[in-house]
C-alpha cells in the first residue's frame, strides 16, 4: 500500500476544502469549466459519492446510527472507494482530478466529533497527496449565514446534534462549525493548505486559483517537451 | 487512560472458512445458557450499520482492496460499540465468530500495509480468550466445503487476488496463505489453538472445558476481591492498542 506523499502519478490533483457555505463548490465548478475549455482531461470527484457505500450512509444518517468512530470509518470507506475508483486511475492516466472535499474534511469533522487526531490521520494514510489543496476560509458568521438562510432546517449530523452540544440545531451547528474551523486552521501549516479568502468576490478568488494552478500545469507541459 | 470494569467475558472463535466456527458457537451458546449465563453472539458482517451494505458490496465484486478493509472495520466498530460493549457491561458472555484477527489476516494476504490495518483496529478490546480452530491444510477445508453442499464462494476462494485458474485452485492457494498467517498470529497474540480436524464432539468438549475455566476463574476471584479488569474501554481519543499486544 502506498501512503500519503509517496504516490507518483503523471496526473494532477486539486482539492477544495472549507466549512459549509464557504463557496468552494462554486469555485471548483468554475475551474472545471476553465480546464475543460483549455483542453485538459478533467475528472471530478466529490465527498460521499461512492456507489457502494451510499445507501449505508443514507440509512445511518436517517436512523441516527452513527457514533463518532463509525461515522469516521464509514466515511473513510467511502473515500477509499473514491480513491481506488475515481482518483488513482485518472491520475495514472495523466488527467486532472478535481475533488470537492478531501481527507481534510474528515480530519476536521472527526476530530471535532472527538476522534483522536493521530488515529484519523492513520486511517486515511492511503490517500494521494494533492498537488494543491485550497482551503476556503470564510469568517464563521458569514458561512453560517449562507447555510442557515439557504436551507429550511439543518441536518442532524451536519449540525453536530449527535454530540449534545446544544438542544437548538442552529446553536449546535454554530458551535460545531467553530470547532471544525479550528481544526482547519491547524491543518494549514501541517499540510500546507493554500488559504483562499472566501470573503472576497467570486471573480477575484477564481483568478487567484487559476494563476496558481496554471503554474503546475505549465511545469508539466515543459517537462514532457 | 480511563479504566472501566465489567463483569462480562469476551470470547473469540477464530479460524479460516469452513472450520466449523458457527457450529461450535451454537453448541457453546446452548451450553452456556443452560449453565445460566446470558450470551450474545455476533460475527462479521452482522452490524446494523454496515452489515447489509457490506454484503451488497461483496456481491458486485467491484469492492476494492482498501475499501473492503474499511467497510469491515466499520462493521466491526459498530458491533463493538453497540453490541459487544453494552453486553459486556451487563455481564454477558459475548461469543464472537471471528474478531479483528480474521480482518488482519485477510488484509495481510492481500498485501495491505500491516501498520495501517493495525492502527485502524487499535480501538479493539483485548478478548479474554481467542480460540483458534486450526485445520492443517487447505485440502481439508475443501472436503468441508464440498460436504456442506454450498460450493465455492468468490471471496472465500480469494478470487479477487487472481491466484489460480479457477475457484478450486484459487481456494487452495488463498486458504493456504491464510493458514500460514493464522499460525504466525497464533504465536503473536497467544491464541488457544484447538485441532479442528477432529470430530465436532471432541472439539466441543475441549472448548467447553476451556471456556468454563475462563468464566470460573473470575467467578472465584469475584468472591474475594474486585481486581481492575484488564480490558480497557473503547476510547478513540486514547487509541488503546491492547488488542494488538
Amino acid at each position: 500500500m502506498i501512503s500519503y506523499g509517496r504516490h507518483q502519478f503523471p496526473g494532477k490533483l486539486f482539492v477544495v476544502e472549507g466549512t459549509d457555505g464557504s463557496g468552494k463548490s462554486t469555485q471548483l465548478a468554475l475551474l472545471h469549466q476553465w480546464l475543460k475549455a483549455e483542453g485538459y482531461p478533467v475528472f471530478f470527484s466529490e465527498w460521499n459519492s461512492s456507489p457502494l457505500v451510499k445507501d449505508t450512509t443514507k440509512r445511518a444518517k436517517k436512523r441516527h446510527l452513527f457514533t463518532p468512530a463509525s461515522f469516521s470509518l464509514l466515511h473513510a470507506t467511502d473515500f477509499a472507494d473514491r480513491t481506488e475508483r475515481d482518483i488513482i486511475p485518472p491520475l495514472k492516466a495523466g488527467a486532472i482530478v478535481l475533488a470537492d472535499r478531501y481527507i481534510y474534511t474528515a480530519f476536521a469533522r472527526d476530530v471535532a466529533r472527538g476522534c483522536n487526531r493521530d488515529w484519523v490521520r492513520a486511517v486515511y494514510s492511503f490517500a494521494v497527496k494533492p498537488t494543491m489543496a485550497f482551503f476556503f476560509r470564510a469568517p464563521l458568521d458569514i458561512a453560517i449565514d449562507r447555510i442557515v438562510s439557504g436551507r429550511p432546517n439543518l441536518k442532524y449530523y451536519e449540525a453536530g446534534m449527535d454530540l449534545g452540544l446544544a438542544d437548538d440545531p442552529e446553536e449546535s451547528f454554530t458551535i460545531f462549525q467553530g470547532k471544525i474551523l479550528e481544526e482547519y486552521d491547524r491543518m494549514v501549516s501541517e499540510f500546507g493548505l493554500t488559504v483562499i479568502d472566501a470573503s472576497r468576490s467570486i471573480e477575484r478568488q477564481q483568478r487567484e486559483m487559476r494563476l496558481m494552478i496554471s503554474q503546475h500545469l505549465n511545469r508539466r507541459r515543459s517537462k514532457s517537451n | 487512560m480511563e479504566q472501566e470494569e465489567y463483569s462480562g467475558k469476551l470470547i473469540v472463535i477464530e479460524g479460516t472458512d469452513g472450520v466449523g466456527r458457527s457450529t461450535h458457537i451454537a453448541i457453546l451458546r446452548t451450553w452456556l445458557e443452560s449453565r445460566g449465563h446470558a450470551v450474545l453472539d455476533t460475527g462479521m458482517t452482522r452490524s446494523v450499520l454496515a452489515g447489509r451494505g457490506l454484503k451488497e458490496a461483496k456481491t458486485g465484486h467491484t469492492l476494492g482492496r482498501l475499501t473492503m478493509q474499511l467497510f469491515y472495520a466499520t462493521d466491526f466498530i459498530d458491533r463493538l460499540e453497540n453490541e459487544m460493549l453494552p453486553a459486556l457491561r451487563s455481564g454477558f458472555v459475548v461469543l464472537t465468530d471471528r474478531y479483528i484477527y480474521s480482518a488482519l489476516a485477510r488484509a495481510e494476504v492481500r498485501g495491505i500495509d500491516s501498520a495501517w490495518i493495525r492502527s485502524i483496529y487499535g480501538m479493539a478490546l483485548v478478548p479474554d480468550v481467542v480460540f483458534y480452530l486450526r485445520i492443517h491444510s487447505a485440502q481439508q477445508l475443501v472436503e468441508r466445503v464440498l460436504a456442506s453442499g454450498r460450493g465455492f464462494d468468490y471471496w472465500e476462494s480469494g478470487m479477487d487476488l487472481h491466484l489460480g485458474e479457477d475457484f478450486y485452485d484459487s481456494f487452495i492457494a488463498y486458504q493456504t496463505r491464510m493458514l500460514k498467517v493464522f499460525d504466525r498470529m497464533s504465536a503473536e497474540f497467544g491464541f488457544h489453538v484447538l485441532n479442528a480436524s477432529r470430530s465436532v464432539r471432541s472439539v466441543a468438549s475441549d472448548l467447553r472445558r476451556a471456556v468454563a475455566k475462563v468464566i470460573d476463574e473470575t467467578a472465584a476471584s469475584d468472591e474475594t476481591s474486585h481486581p481492575p479488569d484488564k480490558i480497557a474501554p473503547i476510547n478513540i481519543k486514547d487509541v488503546p492498542k491492547k488488542a494488538l499486544g
